[in-house]
């Protein structure tokens, strides 16, 4: 019996899988979370990976959270140790009083459990294997199985998990009812010889709504599709691919002309970064909306097109999944650590434009208006994911589409404009005023509006130039463009705190929701916050209002060397005393447990009356 | 001023082409490279085959990387969008171009440093997927911009300006080409109008690949004796294996030319081409040949030029993707959107 009692709740824990790569349980884990989605009540599931290698540890953890809470919890109340080469650390991650759930074919020493948990034994092999003959189905089914004996520890209801089965294997009978006979085999099994239910258990609710649940990369590549990109081209890398991947399938089932059933789109796997960045700089420059999607290595490799892109104004879009780097770090974890790197990518003095969607129904939203911005702008756009985002499912509120929304394509110049009497046309001519000028598409006139796009140095008319005034101006206009862009791209979002305060807080991207749970946490021990989410670069006047109107301000981010934080002090000309850095870099996402503790502290230490001070 | 216009004015007897087109309508800036350098022959031979061809000097998208050769775009077809893009990175900026609007005409120039060196890859992947352009190599064997250095293509045992010896050996752009299935393979030198204009001509019209690699001699660089990329080098070692003529809809079918001497390639937009040979055993549809051919040859020192290879079948990367034929850059929200009421479906399905 363990010395703690056992943890005891209601749809307010978290239970990780440990598997091995390639044994086909991904589907499982992924079909018990969304069961209990089914039930009302959310989750937040994180895949946890390393390489993507066969026979390697992976985990999946789901976080039932009746509160809603959908940022990473940290700890583990369930373990379901499937991986016997993991199994001493999973074993030892698992809260005092929390569950061990295991394969209990073979016996194990007593020496591999703890006294502090709940040992839960299913001999799922020996189940497996007297049902089922061929190896493959052994595998699959011992996951079903697992699932099925679940549900009854958890007190689910088996109905909702084989409706979902039903959904899945639509028109595959007889996939369908091995499936469910499976799921029986674990439960039954269960119910007879274990106590069921156990202290963790689901409970039907009202708590998801309306609400869907999607993968960011999958909602980036939806938002590509409805925002009008109609060349892409990519290099796989993780976590970026499944970009690429989504917007293909999305692309064959929504973009297809009915009548011929031809593609209204074109997707190259390009040879390396470069050619992908080049082929989406061709296509735009040529006048269709093109994107590639990529992770921290290939933005190096792109850097010298990016510049390119800057500095020939020619329109493009990067989703860029952000990864731990530097160099190849940690392809499979998470970070906000490109921030600089696409902020100022390329030499010479460039700046580019990022946008900080924080879940998958912003990434859509961001991602259709990139391409606007883009054609606007005439310069590249940065959606800047990360892997936290991208390639885990997160709940968040409908996509949603305004039909009467038409591309905004930019300034661009056609045959009748070039014919209107008295029009000059120059490429680089700041016609308005806000640093855009007109382009025109190749092959538009025989006579007029054609010019040569070059990296060079170039006057107002696109001529070769190498004086050092023309050279001036045109770097002038592009600041100037870079102004206007400010009050485009979307703008940060306020929210005061319950009672006034004098401290601020500033946070981006995927640490939103774990922002959204640690500002409850920071009330709980006193601590009142004012919050700003930065939404894009480059960074509205409210920015600078916000952190003048605080004594300071706590910059939360998934990096070490507080990257969004140096980009506000560097652009904003603001003291960096007055912002603090809230970091936290180890690969894995932000929890609102450690942004409470870290500010915590940090504001605990304000309020201790300096010692000299009492002395006197 | 660092570039300059050539004058407007023009004789009006100058000859004119079906369109009412002259000469000067397909010319651009005054070239500022050396004078004398091949590449500036080259402008003039595509200057003269889209004459020929009539053209509309707007419907081209010429697009090179950095080189001098690079430059040349902006020496003909003013009237046409050019981009000078970055080293060696053309051929992605033209497939991405291509892509956009496929019925404009793709005019790729390269140096053999971009193409061979630091854009080989680049190179490599933009014949194998067959975007259809004509992709011009404008080969001198050496780094003109950069003053000299060796590029890849310059042959092993080939001396430099300052006489040092180059070791390594050299890559043959054509059989390359040849390897990686682009369908239109040729070989040229700067200093044969008669042979390169036709070649450009057939080039453009041929959908899919169109690869010419052009002997361009660089007479700052690379044109002293040891040079195999040298005019005096060429003229001494070119052995021609066909001449052509490009013949479009309106010429006359029959080809005044012995017959057995004359092969008649009939490509996809209806024009055909005629290829005099002049090697009687040529057979410029055979791909295996053609490298056999070619190899041989080179190993005697030889440069071999002509159209060395097409494929009168070809497709091209619209092909393989199953574009719609409307140019993806007209497409409207009306034409790409799903709509709202399929973003519910979505949303449905993601419940
Ligand atoms: C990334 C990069 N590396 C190097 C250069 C310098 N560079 C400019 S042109 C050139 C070589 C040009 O040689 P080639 O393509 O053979 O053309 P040519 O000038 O001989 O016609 C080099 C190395 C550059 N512009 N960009
Ligand atoms: S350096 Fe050579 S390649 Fe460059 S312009 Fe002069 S002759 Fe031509």
């Amino acid at each position: 019996m363990p010395v703690q009692s056992p943890i005891s709740s209601v749809n307010d824990f978290v239970v990780r899988f440990a598997n091995v790569n390639g044994s086909g349980s991904a589907s499982a884990n992924e079909l018990f979370a969304r069961s209990i989605l089914r039930h009302g009540v959310p989750v937040s599931p994180r895949n946890i990976f390393p390489s993507n290698i066969q026979g390697l540890p992976t985990w999946y953890e789901v976080r039932v959270t009746e509160a809603g809470h959908l940022g990473a919890r940290g700890g583990v109340d369930m373990m379901v140790a499937m991986n016997p080469q993991t199994w001493d650390k999973d074993v030892a991650s698992i809260e005092p009083g929390g569950y061990l759930f295991y394969d209990s074919t073979k016996p194990m020493p007593t020496s591999k459990f703890r006294a502090d948990i709940n040992v839960i034994g299913v001999p799922l092999t020996a189940i497996t294997n007297s049902t089922y003959t061929d190896p493959r189905q052994r595998q699959l089914f011992k996951n079903i199985i697992y699932l099925g004996a679940l549900c009854a520890l958890l007190d689910m209801d088996p109905k909702v998990v084989e409706q979902l089965i039903g959904e899945q294997y639509k028109g595959k009978e007889k996939l369908l009812s091995s499936n469910v006979h499976a799921l029986h085999l674990g439960r039954d099994w269960a119910l007879q010889n274990l106590k069921c239910p156990i202290g963790l258990q689901v409970k039907k609710s009202d708590k998801v709504g309306d609400r869907i649940f999607m993968e960011g990369n999958s909602a980036a590549a939806l938002g590509a599709v409805y925002g009008g990109a109609t060349v892409c081209a990519w290099y796989p890398i993780t976590p970026s691919s499944s970009v690429a991947e989504a917007f293909t399938s999305h692309c064959k089932k929504l973009r297809h002309d009915p009548e011929t059933g031809k593609a209204k789109y074109a997707i190259v796997q390009g040879e390396d970064e470069l050619a992908s960045i080049g082929i989406v700089i061709g296509a735009s420059w040529n006048g269709a909306r093109a994107f590639t999607a990529t992770s921290g290595p290939g933005i190096s490799l792109m850097t010298e097109f990016i510049g390119l892109s800057y500095f020939a104004e020619i329109p493009a879009v990067i989703m860029n999944i952000q990864r731990a780097g530097p160099s190849t770090g940690m392809p499979t974890r998470t970070q906000q650590c490109d921030i600089i790197a696409c902020a100022y990518a390329s030499h010479g003095d460039t700046k580019h434009i990022l946008l900080f969607p924080e879940d998958p129904a912003e990434a859509f939203e961001f991602a259709a208006q990139s391409f606007d911005l883009a054609e606007r702008l005439q310069t590249m756009i940065f959606l800047m994911l990360d892997l936290d985002i991208g390639m885990n499912h997160r709940l968040c509120r409908p996509l949603k589409w305004d039909d009467a929304r038409q591309y905004d394509r930019g300034k661009v110049m056609t045959a009748e404009m070039l014919d209107e009497p008295g029009r000059d046309f120059g490429r680089y001519l700041d016609v308005d005023g806000d640093g855009i000028p007109y382009r025109t598409y190749p092959g538009t006139h025989p006579t007029k509006g054609s010019f040569f796009t070059r990296g060079t140095s170039r006057d107002r008319y696109a001529r070769y130039s190498e004086e050092g005034a023309v050279y001036a101006d045109n770097m002038q206009r592009l600041v100037r463009k870079f102004e206007t862009a400010q009050d485009m791209v979307p703008r940060p979002l306020q929210a005061n705190a319950a009672k006034p305060t004098k401290y601020g807080v500033i946070y981006f991207g995927s640490t939103a929701p774990a922002m959204d749970e640690a500002i409850g946490l920071l009330e709980a021990r006193g601590h009142q916050l004012d919050r700003m989410r930065i939404r894009a670069f480059p960074f509205h006047s409210s920015v600078a209002s916000f952190i003048a109107d605080h004594d300071f301000v706590y910059v939360v981010e998934q990096n070490r060397d507080g990257q969004l934080r140096q980009l506000i002090v560097n652009e904003n000309g603001i003291d960096p005393v007055r912002l603090v850095p809230i970091l936290h870099y180890d690969g894995t996402p932000i929890t609102a447990r450690f942004i409470a503790n870290a500010i915590g502290d940090h504001q605990d230490h304000l309020k201790v009356t300096p010692l000299r001070k009492a002395v006197s | 001023m660092t570039y300059i216009a050539k004058p407007k004015f023009h004789h009006p007897g100058l000859p004119k082409n079906e369109l009412g087109y002259t000469h000067r309508d397909y010319e651009g800036k005054i070239s500022t490279l050396c004078a004398g350098c091949g590449h500036d022959s080259i402008t003039a031979s595509i200057i003269e085959a889209c004459y020929e061809l009539s053209i509309e000097p707007h419907r081209v998208a010429k697009i090179s990387g950095i080189g001098c050769s690079s430059k040349t775009p902006d020496y003909f077809l003013g009237n046409s969008h050019g981009f000078n893009s970055v080293h060696g990175r053309m051929p992605s900026v033209l497939t991405g171009a291509n892509l956009a609007n496929r019925d404009l005409i793709y005019l790729g120039v390269s140096g053999d440093g971009d193409s061979a060196s630091i854009g080989f890859g680049q190179f490599a992947h933009s014949i194998r997927r067959a975007v259809n352009m004509t992709y011009i190599v404008e080969n001198n064997g050496v780094y003109g911009l950069t003053k000299g250095q060796f590029s890849a293509t310059a042959d092993r045992g080939s001396k430099s300006k300052k006489g040092v010896m180059n070791t390594d050996n050299a890559i043959d752009l054509v059989a390359i080409a040849l390897q990686l299935g682009a369908s239109f393979v040729a070989r040229s030198f700067s200093g044969d109008k008669t042979q390169l204009v036709p070649l450009i001509a057939a080039a453009i019209r041929h959908k899919g690949a169109a690869f010419i690699d052009v002997v361009s001699p660089c007479i700052a660089f690379n044109n002293h004796a040891g040079s195999t990329k040298s005019f005096d080098y060429v003229r001494e070692h070119n052995d021609a294996v066909n001449r052509l003529d490009v013949l479009t809809g309106r010429d006359p079918i029959t080809v005044d030319y012995a017959p057995g001497t004359v092969q008649v390639v009939e490509q996809h937009d209806g024009t055909r081409l005629a290829l005099r040979k002049i090697d009687a055993d040529y057979d410029a549809n055979d791909r295996l040949a053609a490298m056999t051919f070619l190899q041989k040859h080179a190993a005697k020192g030889q440069v071999v030029t002509g159209l060395l290879y097409v494929d009168p079948d070809s497709e091209d990367l619209h092909t393989h993707l199953d574009t719609v034929e409307t140019p993806l850059n007209t497409l409207e929200a009306k034409d790409l959107c799903p709509g709202s009421a399929a973003l519910e479906k979505i949303n449905a399905s993601l419940r």
